[in-house]
């Protein structure tokens, strides 16, 4: 036991947080993703008041308690503060918190990425918030539809702070997706394969991957809208040759996957629950797996549904209704899978199970109703009415609060080391179960008889009257019941008692960590040989906390994890990653000082605060690789598994291309948004010739591709361990990079452009100025490697670096050519 | 009778549920009054008795699963269980209800469009922030909120919209459609019999999005002709 301990002081000195106001810094993701639960549920819990008002209001007709301005403020804020501040970023908290700990790792792969994330969350959130307090909140509707939500129709700073603060927050969401995959696909146990995970990551995996695509198109919305509103570019304005419904096709292009982002990490809880109740592994593993992948896929495919009544083409409706009702396959697998295990195992009643069971029944309700809702005559019909609203809420709040909670009180357990109290919690769960139906599955009625949504009263006779008291009271009892959970959940820190350190007799390796969790989560690294690595060896609970398995080596101080291939899991090479940082904190305030400046309309802040992010996360790159904050040599270096900046793979390349992945779906927003304009927009116009200093423009594009060709001729030659003059060709690629840079600002600053006037020439601003900040960007980052040539951190001994930054380079290559090619070479063709 | 519910309804959240068992009410989209209104009744209910079926089997599957204990069933029998159920369950039930509900939807849908008629009445609506201004063409009449059309007739709503997005919704004779900036939709109705309905829009449109509200006066198609005749003249 002595030497557990040992290990352990060991292990503490170099993974803890920082005491005090050092825990600011921390970057270690059991931290990290508590902050982001906590931060969730107080967002939940706001958002659930204004719900309640919201009730207070419609509960009988013709009230004048909530005003239209007010009401139309909350239920804005309500589906807001719901989607994004809550179901997202506590869904991503769970994962954070929970994927290291699954997957045997000590940590995600980009700490300092997750504290960036949790605090553009934290400082979004506040800011977004703070507008409903000034009485100036956002209030076209969460979908903040154009031209309600424009300039003209909301003059006041409402729609700003919703644009500008929920980008803002996806910074948080962008960097969960990146970082999830990444660590996932590399930082597994040794031995554990992709289809030896626990079923959990791979619902993790795919909600990862579809934030990486989903989330571009709403960012670029977003940007769009807001240049619209702040410098009048007429991207969504008919009259400029913009149109309101490209809006509406960016929006729900990130709206529908976003939808089963939610789901997916809650179906993710269920499957890992019903195999530890019913004492039997999950029947149909592979079964599941096909499931999310197609589930992930067909998503991307149904967004128009959201869209019916806006008079698209019947055969695009006809298309997108079938794609929709097709989500029914993957998800009726999954069901019947989680039957099947409950029918072939012992089922437990207890406190998480009770949630399980709630979530079955109400999610399938409210599945029942989606599927109705894809049918497009019945859509026409209850679009847009309070069908809408209880099928919405069915499948949100029994689809992921129900998931969520039977997750809380399943990991209760791990998060405190106490147990819950049964009684406390079966109150709290029948009462939410019974004031959750009793509201919503009135207002399937309401709105058949004919209620739109959003209307802040309505006259008394219309049949609506008693089906919304009762929608009022059941959301009395749901709030109650909610506060149950809470109150539940409190007093376990205190009264709970002691858990064992697996209380539920589980499979998977988080309950291996400690009870609270160690802040190392593993002393030892165990190899993986099965899926149910506890079940299989319940002596692992002891032989990993002694020090039985891999990588117990810490002299070096430095925080380590094992790299595995990304299919076979096979052990490659150690990952070092850093320790806690102030650079994410400084990073994320001086973005928050952009967002405020911009909301303000004070540009010359936002760009003091532009330079500032700048500086500090560059700052914040340059402690990498050999840098002595990250990983010098030391004579503890393990012999035989090299660190991954002595080689030419680890997670940096991979963060790199899922990066680029994420970035590539921003640009084909961008085209898509382009072409859609140029084929309907009513009032689109081309010019003949293009506004475009085209040999200018061709020229850098000359250039550039000399630059990326000599820059993959230098990692070609670092690669066989050949650095000489490797300093002097960085600095030139990198002064010709600027060159080229000043070149696109030149043919920008040369044009003609009537941004005010001419959606077309607002298109083409946004395009050079992706491309301006590509070039310029690779350029700087060339630039730097330069440097961290001459000083030592980057050479043959350490060819990572240039190799991370090669695919930055491929892909400005790719997007300036086929820029060239859709918005210069296709209307020149086609004009 | 009715009115007598409704007075009740007032009073009594039961008697509101009870009185659902006639569906009725002025804004009621299953007290159907025109074609289109009907056909989604009908696939409503369909779908609705549907739902119950599958959902009673589910929760019924549930109740005996929570209750046995099945951990002496091996290995290779439970995956055979799961493999029919999956194909049963799991992708069968699916694809026969999609296939129902396409068999019947989509002759439905397709039914309700606006395929070109030689009966068919034009009616030009915009919407604005916040009143419907209605003009029929040829003739030189504008209404506010009030919409007048011969029964049994085949209406074309020609929508648009002077500044944000609208929807044009009459609940007891067909689905809805959008007003949108810079486009026109056309949306086909038919009211069956001689009555006043009432519509709405749909689409959150601004603050008194709650009141914007209009009816349509359907008449016989004489008291059309002579009301067109009267209003055109009145107004040249």
């Amino acid at each position: 036991m002595s030497n557990a301990r040992q290990l352990h002081e060991a292990f503490a000195k170099v993974w803890d947080n920082l005491p005090g106001w050092g825990q600011l810094a921390a970057v270690n993701h059991t931290s990290i993703g508590r902050r982001f639960m906590v931060t969730g549920g107080i967002f939940f819990l706001i958002g659930g008041i204004m719900a309640m008002l919201i009730r207070t209001q419609l509960a009988l007709p013709e009230q004048t308690i909530v005003p239209a301005d007010v009401y139309s403020q909350l239920f804005t804020m309500h589906g807001t503060v719901m989607m994004f501040l809550f179901a997202i970023p506590i869904l991503e908290g769970l994962a954070i918190y929970m994927i290291p700990k699954l997957i045997g790792a000590r940590d995600l792969v980009f700490p300092r990425i997750s504290s960036l994330g949790y605090y553009c969350y934290l400082f979004g959130g506040i800011i977004i918030m703070s507008s409903l307090f000034l009485g100036i909140a956002p209030d076209s509707g969460w979908f903040m539809y154009t031209p309600l939500s424009s300039a003209e129709f909301a003059p006041g700073p409402g729609s700003d702070f919703w644009l500008l603060g929920i980008t803002f927050v996806e910074i948080s969401a962008m960097a969960a997706g990146v970082e999830l995959t990444v660590s996932i696909l590399r930082s597994r146990a040794p031995g554990m394969t992709l289809s030896k995970m626990p079923i959990f990551c791979w619902y993790i995996l795919a909600m990862a991957l579809m934030i990486v695509f989903g989330f571009p198109p709403l960012i670029l919305g977003s940007v769009l809208l807001e240049l619209e509103r702040a410098a009048g570019m007429p991207f969504f304005e008919v009259a400029g040759g913009g149109d309101p419904i490209l809006w509406q096709h960016l929006f729900w292009l990130f709206g529908h996957p976003e939808v089963y982002i939610i789901f997916l990490p809650a179906a993710a809880v269920i499957t890992t629950i019903i195999p530890v109740f019913s004492k039997r592994p999950i029947i149909g593993y592979k079964w599941i797996v096909l499931s999310i992948i197609l589930t992930a896929f067909i998503s991307f495919g149904i967004w128009v549904h959201h869209m019916f009544t806006v008079g698209i083409p019947a055969l695009a409706q006809a298309f997108f209704s079938i794609a929709t009702m097709l989500v029914a396959i993957p998800t009726a697998i999954q069901i019947f899978a989680w039957l099947a295990t409950l029918w072939v195992g012992r089922p437990s009643y207890n406190l998480p199970m009770l949630w399980v069971f709630g979530f079955l029944i109400v999610f399938v309700c409210g599945g029942l109703t989606g599927v109705m809702l894809a049918l497009v005559p019945f859509n026409w019909q209850v679009h847009d009415t309070h069908f809408v609203v209880a099928h919405l809420h069915y499948v949100l709040i029994g689809g992921m609060v129900y998931p969520l909670i039977a997750g809380l009180y399943y990991w209760l357990p791990h998060f405190s080391g106490r147990m819950p109290s049964l009684r406390l919690g079966r109150w709290g769960f029948w009462m939410t179960f019974i004031g959750m139906n009793t509201t919503f599955l009135m207002m399937h009625l309401t709105g058949l008889l004919g209620m739109p949504r959003r209307v802040f009263t309505y006259e008394a006779g219309l049949g609506w009257d008693g089906l919304n008291l009762l929608s009022s009271v059941g959301g009395f009892i749901m709030t109650l019941g909610f506060g149950l959970v809470l109150l539940d959940i409190l007093l376990h820190f205190k009264f709970g008692k002691n858990a064992e350190s697996n209380p539920w007799h589980a499979d998977t390796l988080e309950w291996a960590t400690g009870t609270p969790p160690r802040s190392y989560n593993f002393a030892s690294l165990p190899e993986v040989s099965s899926r149910h690595p506890l079940w299989d060896d319940p002596s692992l609970l002891r032989s990993i906390p002694e020090g039985k398995h891999a990588l117990t080596e810490i002299r070096h101080g430095r925080r380590e994890l094992l790299g595995t291939e990304a299919i076979s899991g096979k052990l490659v090479s150690i990952f070092h990653i850093p320790t806690h940082s102030w650079w994410p904190l400084l990073g994320s305030l001086a973005l928050a000082l952009v967002c405020v400046s911009l909301l303000i309309r004070f540009y010359p802040l936002a760009i003091v605060g532009c330079v500032l992010a700048a500086v500090f996360l560059l700052r914040w790159s340059w402690e990498n690789g050999a840098h002595p904050k990250m990983a010098p040599p030391t004579p503890y270096d393990h012999p035989e598994l090299p660190l991954h900046s002595r080689t030419f793979d680890g997670p940096g390349l991979w963060g790199m291309i899922v990066t680029l992945m994420a970035n590539g779906a921003l640009y084909l927003s961008l085209l898509f948004g382009w072409l859609y304009l140029w084929l309907v927009a009513p009032n689109w116009s081309m010019p003949d010739t293009s506004p475009l200093n085209v040999p200018i423009l061709l020229f850098s594009g000359v250039l550039l591709s000399a630059m990326v060709f000599f820059y993959h001729l230098q990692v070609r030659l670092l690669k066989q361990s050949y650095d000489d003059g490797l300093e002097r060709n960085f600095w030139l690629i990198g002064f010709v990079g600027l060159v080229q840079t000043a070149l696109l600002v030149t043919v920008t600053a040369l044009a003609p452009l009537e941004l005010q006037e001419s959606a077309h020439d607002a298109v083409l601003f946004v395009m050079l100025a992706y491309l301006i900040f590509h070039c310029g960007l690779g350029a700087i980052l060339t630039l730097m490697q330069a440097m961290r040539v001459r000083l030592g951190y980057v050479g043959s001994a350490f060819p990572y670096e240039p190799i991370v930054l090669r695919p930055w380079w491929t892909y400005t290559l790719g997007v300036f050519w086929s820029s060239v090619a859709v918005f210069i070479g296709l209307p020149m063709v086609w004009g | 009778m009715q009115r007598l519910l409704l007075r009740l309804a007032k009073f009594s959240p039961l008697a509101s549920v009870l009185l659902l068992t006639g569906c009725s009410g002025p804004f009621s989209m299953l007290d159907p009054a025109g074609p289109s209104a009907q056909m989604v009744v009908w696939l409503w209910w369909g779908m609705f008795w549907f739902s119950v079926v599958v959902m009673a089997l589910l929760c019924w599957g549930w109740w005996v699963a929570m209750q046995r204990d099945g951990r002496d069933v091996p290995q290779e029998q439970a995956q055979r269980k799961l493999h029919r159920w999956v194909w049963l369950g799991g992708i069968g039930l699916p694809v026969l209800a999609i296939t129902l509900l396409l068999a019947f939807g989509i002759p439905f849908g397709h039914r309700m469009l606006p395929h070109p008629d030689e009966n068919v009445v034009r009616i030009d609506v915009e919407a604005n922030q916040w009143f419907w201004r209605v003009t029929y063409p040829d003739h030189n009449i504008e209404l506010i909120d009030t919409i007048v059309i011969p029964v049994s007739t085949p209406i074309d709503f020609r929508l648009s919209s002077t500044d944000v997005i609208h929807s044009f919704w009459v609940p007891r004779l067909g689905g809805k459609l959008d007003a949108i900036p810079g486009r026109t939709n056309v949306l086909r109705l038919q009211a069956d019999e001689i009555d006043t309905y009432r519509g709405l829009c749909a689409e959150y449109c601004g603050t008194a999005h709650a009141f914007m509200k209009f009816e349509v006066s359907a008449v016989s198609e004489e008291d059309f002709a002579e009301w067109l005749e009267a209003q055109g003249a009145d107004h040249e």
